[in-house]
């Protein structure tokens, strides 16, 4: 199997934008998505600057996707989204309808957020031009074993294993809501969030993340100690979300678990990720997402 | 514009049509419809006769089977396209791109909406699913201002419809999982938010809690008003705020923009709440009749009458109504 990074979901500054994919490059990524995927008004790299990085990148060996946003409102991030699906260079991740509607004749990889819950909807992005897919974030691994037996040929299958899972998204900025700020006059304030905004219950369970316009899980995803299982379904790429910085480490422990077929899976975790001890895996056994870390039988 | 109102069952139905509405929706028992509760939803003979009831009218008949289905139940949502073709309904409000798929082809004749489910925003995504699937109608999710929708109408290949009046969804409906997250049943895949088998409410020394599947939602006070725990409309600790950090209960009502969205062309308006009671649909119903035939009428000197919005607010979540994202200031 391959391994993917995703976009970064947060308002990194430039510079740490750019060092996290300084080390990207020298990472055992083998795909990575770049780009902006939650809110429009944030602008660490202008457009150049994001192809110059994918160029880097590919240059690094990677092969390197362009994202999309998952929320499409105003005509500017319409106008954001053409620019992006011509580009001529790379292929798109088409995270909304219109994404595949623009991408016309332009490989594209289908996000979660498309919705592709059964084997009809596979075979029509299919016949759009889709050359890989993600499962929508609540699908279950008995629903993904099913669709693996009639997906078309040539589609590549996606599944996300690590990080926080996209929940929600809004027309209302949660973060600028939290600093009793109107969306439109925002002062960036998501910059001050690099892990986004915890949201705790009022018995102080962490439960959500707060990030912008997107609503997240706090505890991370991880099926880390399932990839042979991941494997066993002719699954081709796993995917890691760009959400903390010492996600490489991981990465890095997975590609070479991966290269020395470590048959029982890997009970991974890093102690520089903050809560890294309250994760959580239950979509993929057809559960509640919020289920925790279940030893794997 | 065309009033379109819920049908949570053939008596609702019925009321819905006396009250004024020109079309209904309503939805099958199970969960190819985005209202899958219990005790609500109509068996095809209730269906028949509730068709009957409108097409005798001369009003028309919405079927929602407007959400996802997975492998292992398909066939329900294929028997349930069938089914509606067999009734005769007049349209088919349809999320899932497989679905719409296999209605555009095995009933080519029969008229397809894309659901609010469907997250269609732009005129770019209604283009996809007209081009594929000759989709006549397009729902539009509660995420867009007013210029927005605004745009969309002069730009979209089909009509638009738009929600007037009820719960407001605060997220892009057909890609919120907080429900799943916590339940394991979402709207997408089940056919509900926050099912009512995973609340519990508990009177507690703190005061009255409500919980989604033993998470803690919100907790009132003696004299505050309980809401039911939909998770974005709880209290929770933000940064050390407690506060309602994603929205308040409150509902949508957007009778004030009523000529702005006659002006740019909307073609419908829908009441949400198929979930809710006849009386509160012959209410709701009554007042946005009034209000659009008032409107069309003098879209230049309309404005939303003071009965009206009162009668409105009092049938609201927290006896609140906001435009929501038809207001930047909301968003």
């Amino acid at each position: 199997m391959q391994i993917s990074l995703g976009p970064v979901p947060y308002y990194w500054p430039q510079e740490q934008l750019l060092a996290f994919y300084d080390d990207v490059a020298d990472s055992p990524v083998d795909i990575v998505y770049l780009g902006e995927v939650v809110c429009a008004k944030r602008r660490s790299l202008t457009h150049e600057q994001w192809l110059n990085l994918g160029r880097r990148l590919r240059a690094a060996g990677k092969s390197v996707v362009f994202s999309s946003l998952a929320l499409l409102e105003a005509g500017s991030e319409l106008g954001q989204l053409k620019r992006i699906a011509a580009n001529g260079e790379f292929p798109i991740e088409a995270n909304d309808v219109a994404a595949v509607q623009l991408a016309r004749g332009v490989p594209f990889i289908a996000g979660a957020s498309l919705n592709i819950y059964n084997s009809r909807t596979l075979e029509v992005f299919a016949a759009q031009g889709m050359t890989r897919w993600v499962p929508p974030t609540e699908l279950g691994r008995s629903a993904l074993k099913a669709l693996q037996t009639t997906r078309p040929n040539a589609v590549q299958t996606e599944v996300p294993v690590w990080g926080r899972m996209p929940l929600a998204w809004s027309a209302r900025c949660y973060t600028a809501r939290h600093h009793d700020l109107p969306k439109d006059s925002c002062e960036f304030r998501c910059l001050e969030h690099p892990d986004g905004l915890r949201l705790k219950t009022r018995e102080d369970h962490d439960f959500l993340c707060l990030n912008g316009t997107q609503v997240q899980s706090w505890q991370r995803l991880n099926l880390l100690d399932r990839l042979p299982e991941i494997s066993d379904l002719g699954v081709d790429v796993v995917r890691f979300s760009a959400d903390h910085p010492a996600v490489l480490d991981l990465v890095t422990l997975t590609r070479q678990a991966l290269d020395g077929n470590k048959a029982s899976g890997l009970a991974m975790r890093l102690d520089a990720v903050p809560d890294s001890n309250s994760e959580c895996c239950g979509y993929w056994l057809d559960q509640p997402g919020m289920t925790g870390q279940i030893a794997p039988s | 514009m065309e009033l379109v109102c819920p049908a949570g069952n053939l008596q609702g139905l019925k009321t819905a049509i006396d009250s004024g509405a020109d079309a209904v929706y309503f939805g099958f028992r199970d969960a190819t419809n985005a209202r899958h509760f219990a005790g609500l939803n109509f068996s095809t003979e209730n269906a028949a006769e509730g068709i009957d009831y409108a097409h005798n009218r001369g009003k028309r008949v919405f079927l929602a089977i407007n959400t996802y289905p997975q492998p292992h139940n398909w066939s329900a949502w294929q028997n349930a396209v069938d089914q509606a073709a067999d009734l005769g309904v007049d349209v088919l409000i349809v999320a899932d791109t497989g679905v719409l798929d296999y209605a555009c082809e095995r009933w080519p004749d029969l008229a397809l909406h894309l659901s609010v489910q469907a997250s269609a925003t732009s005129a770019e995504a209604i283009a996809f699913y007209h081009e594929r699937f000759g989709i006549r109608r397009a729902v539009l999710p509660r995420v867009l201002s007013l210029s927005q929708v605004q745009r969309v109408c002069a730009d979209s290949p089909v009509e638009i419809e738009v929600f007037g009046f009820g719960s407001l969804c605060v997220m892009v409906e057909g890609r919120c999982l907080l429900s799943s997250h916590v339940t394991g049943k979402s709207p997408n895949s089940f056919g509900a938010c926050s099912p009512g088998e995973f609340v519990r409410w508990t009177e507690t020394p703190a005061g009255l809690e409500s919980r989604l599947n033993g998470v803690l939602i919100d907790r009132y006070g003696p004299r505050e008003h309980s809401g039911y725990p939909t998770i974005c409309k709880g209290r929770y600790h933000v940064a050390g705020q407690t506060t309602y950090a994603m929205e308040q209960p409150v509902s949508l009502n957007s009778l004030p923009l009523l000529p702005e969205l006659m002006r740019a062309g909307v073609a419908a308006l829908k009441v949400e709440g198929r979930q809710r009671s006849p009386a509160y649909v012959r209410r709701v119903t009554r007042v946005l009749r009034s209000a659009i035939d008032a409107c069309a009428s003098d879209p230049k000197t309309f404005t939303p009458n003071d009965t009206w919005m009162s009668e409105l607010a009092g049938l609201s979540e927290g006896s609140q109504t906001t435009l929501g994202a038809f207001s930047r200031y909301w968003q």
